[in-house]
């Protein structure tokens, strides 16, 4: 198979297909699920809930509840959880240069679970500001690899970053299995909680998640033509009038900001933020004008799918979404792999 | 509080363990050696060359049971978990978790009682030549019974056991034989913690609601027959059950009120009328003397005006 034209600019064909394939999911997310309700009445169950439209879907109380409280709510979040992740994969290994990249990388992930573990062990699983503990304990793992890796300036001030997050996520991580390692009990909330929550989720994380990830995919959407630019090396975009350090921090506090909040609201879900953006890459092209949009829709659909799984293979119990993500997108990510063959770089 | 939650997940590994140990691996049908209060006596598989008077227990079930047979005060050492009887909690505290088989000899043991092998503690033990005896968790009453009996002989206290046995066997009969006939059986969920695993009637402790003829809405749910499936929230809600039994209330904070707020569930029968039935953690997981009050409980609740 010959490599497609690299994309320069979205073309609406690119982001027909995107949308179709995301309203397709989002779909099949809303109609599928571990009881079987029909299509026509579960549509009907949600349009009555438009303002102005009246409709008896003919559902239970339960059967409504599943449609509207469990499933649509939980769509929606996939969407936003996926959209993130792959938004902010794209982005960092945009800044940083390196196509190991993922949303994790300056250590959201550790100090994610160092802090949820902390609100575990104080205030119990079912408290509601384990979620908050999380997002701050994210928040101030980047934090630290900024203090720590961000002072280098010059060429190579992008990999210092990355190895500062090395060291923060080790050291993270370390203190989260020793407070987790005194308070053996709670092993089980702590890793169930870490693993991921999708399916206990309801419209208050999409009220917690939304305006984190709108801002965090607005200001990225916004920046993907300077991502293209530091493409080119940190030096090169600096004579170019583009302030490397600048980008860079803006970039990272956006993706921050949004993988934070998802993690907090749905736990650690991986593979989307690295896999999704690479597809799309080695699909449509190099340039992040057409990778970050695309990342966007495409990591939203491959989310929904994934969790539409992670519901239904072992119905009427859970798979774990991250055993889905790794199943299902490993193999794919190969096979596209294998038939672009188009080098990674810009 | 989770311990007897992970438990019947690594039986599978502690029936390796015994295996390759050669440790007491006493359940249903116990294999005991005829009656007689004479040491040693050997109680499956592992000699005991006299009447135990330290003993060690890893296992809060096992604790309940050794207080229960009233040598309390043989014990020298338990877990976290050992909180019941009151006075079980101010023993020394060892780590269930991470028993080192040092630790353990430590106390000088004379019979140690397990009912989790966190790694080679049970092969070291049998190095040192310390009686060890490791419970896995029962499915069947028949099973508590053959632990409590093999637990009584492997501290002489043969009679104490029978005794036990049949005073808990009255007990359950009673509880059992007052349930008011249905037409149609009851339905429940039954709740380990929120992110909605639950147990199967093939557990111990699901055994015991199929006594009082309640049917589990989980037994569809797990194909793969672990008996601790994960159930999605969309099926609790479709099965609609008659009643909700939480095991989550002192780990997880669960309530009535809590059930309520959760997405779509204050649509739930159980949840509207009153008949979430929240249980104590440790009572629901652990298979002591205490089973009764378990039993009791759960009993108490259907019989109750409203219930059902």
């Amino acid at each position: 198979m010959t490599a497609p034209r690299p994309l320069r600019r979205l073309s609406p064909l690119a982001v027909g297909v995107a949308l179709v394939l995301l309203l397709g999911a989002l779909l099949a997310g809303l109609l599928v699920g571990a009881v079987g309700l029909s299509p026509g009445a579960v549509l009907a169950e949600v349009a009555d809930r438009l303002p102005f439209v009246s409709v008896d879907s003919g559902l239970s109380e339960q059967e409504a509840a599943i449609v509207w409280d469990l499933r649509l709510p939980r769509v929606v979040l996939a969407a936003l959880v996926g959209a993130t992740l792959a938004a902010a994969g794209a982005s960092y290994q945009g800044v940083f240069r390196n196509p190991l990249a993922d949303p994790y990388l300056l250590g959201v992930a550790a100090g994610a679970g160092l802090g949820a573990t902390i609100g575990i062990v104080t205030l119990g699983s079912a408290s509601a500001v384990v979620p908050a503990a999380a997002f701050a304990g994210a928040l101030a793992a980047v934090a630290l690899t900024y203090a720590l890796g961000g002072a280098t300036g010059g060429g190579r001030a992008g990999t210092t970053l990355v190895l500062a997050g090395v060291a923060v996520a080790a050291f993270f991580t370390a203190a989260q299995t020793f407070v987790q390692q005194r308070h053996a009990d709670t092993v089980r909330e702590v890793y169930s909680w870490i693993l991921g929550r999708l399916s206990t989720v309801g419209w208050s994380e999409v009220a917690l998640l939304a305006p984190y990830a709108g801002v965090s995919l607005m200001v990225l959407l916004l920046h993907r033509r300077l991502l293209d630019v530091m493409a080119v090396g940190e030096e090169e975009a600096e004579t170019l009038g583009v302030s490397a350090s600048r980008v860079r921090l803006v970039v990272v506090a956006a993706a921050t900001l949004g993988t934070a909040a998802a993690v907090a609201v749905s736990g650690l879900v991986g593979f989307v933020g690295i896999v999704v953006p690479h597809a799309v890459r080695l699909m449509v092209g190099s340039s992040y004008r057409v990778i970050v949009p695309l990342s966007v829709l495409g990591g939203a659909a491959f989310l929904v799918l994934a969790d539409l799984g992670a519901r239904t293979l072992a119905a009427p119990s859970e798979v774990p979404l991250g055993v889905i993500t790794a199943f299902v997108g490993a193999p794919f990510f190969a096979v596209v792999l294998r038939s672009a063959r188009r080098g990674w770089g810009p | 509080m989770n311990r007897a939650r992970i438990a019947p997940r690594v039986a599978l590994v502690l029936v390796a363990c015994l295996v390759a140990a050669g440790c007491g691996s006493p359940g249903g049908g116990a294999t005991t050696e005829p009656a007689g209060a004479g040491f040693p006596i050997e109680v499956a598989g592992t000699v005991i060359p006299a009447a135990p008077q330290r003993i060690v227990s890893a296992s809060a079930s096992h604790t309940e049971i050794l207080y229960a047979l009233g040598v309390g005060e043989w014990i020298v050492a338990t877990d976290q978990f050992s909180d019941f009887p009151p006075e079980a909690g101010a023993t020394t505290k060892l780590d269930a978790f991470n028993l080192g088989v040092e630790s353990v000899a430590a106390f000088t043991p004379d019979l140690v009682v397990l009912s989790y092998d966190p790694g080679d503690l049970c092969a070291g033990l049998a190095a040192l030549g310390i009686p060890t005896l490791l419970f896995a968790p029962p499915l069947t009453l028949e099973d508590v019974y053959g632990q409590m009996r093999a637990l009584g002989a492997a501290t002489g206290l043969e009679a104490e056991a029978g005794a036990l046995v049949a005073g808990i066997e009255g007990e359950v009969a009673r509880l059992v034989a007052a349930v008011p006939p249905r037409e149609t059986p009851l339905t429940y969920y039954y709740e380990l913690d929120p992110t909605l695993y639950s147990l199967t009637s093939a557990t111990f402790v699901g055994g015991l609601f199929g006594l009082l003829g309640m049917h589990n809405i989980a037994d569809a749910a797990d194909p793969a027959g672990t008996g601790f499936p994960q159930l999605s929230a969309e099926f609790v809600l479709a099965a609609d059950p008659d009643f909700i039994f939480l095991a989550d209330t002192r780990c997880c904070g669960q309530s009535a009120s809590t059930l309520a707020e959760r997405p779509g569930w204050a649509s739930l029968a159980a949840v509207a009328e009153g008949r979430v039935v929240p249980l104590d953690d440790d009572v629901a997981s652990r298979w002591g003397p205490r089973l009764v009050d378990l039993l009791a409980a759960v009993a108490g609740a259907i019989a109750a005006p409203g219930g059902g």
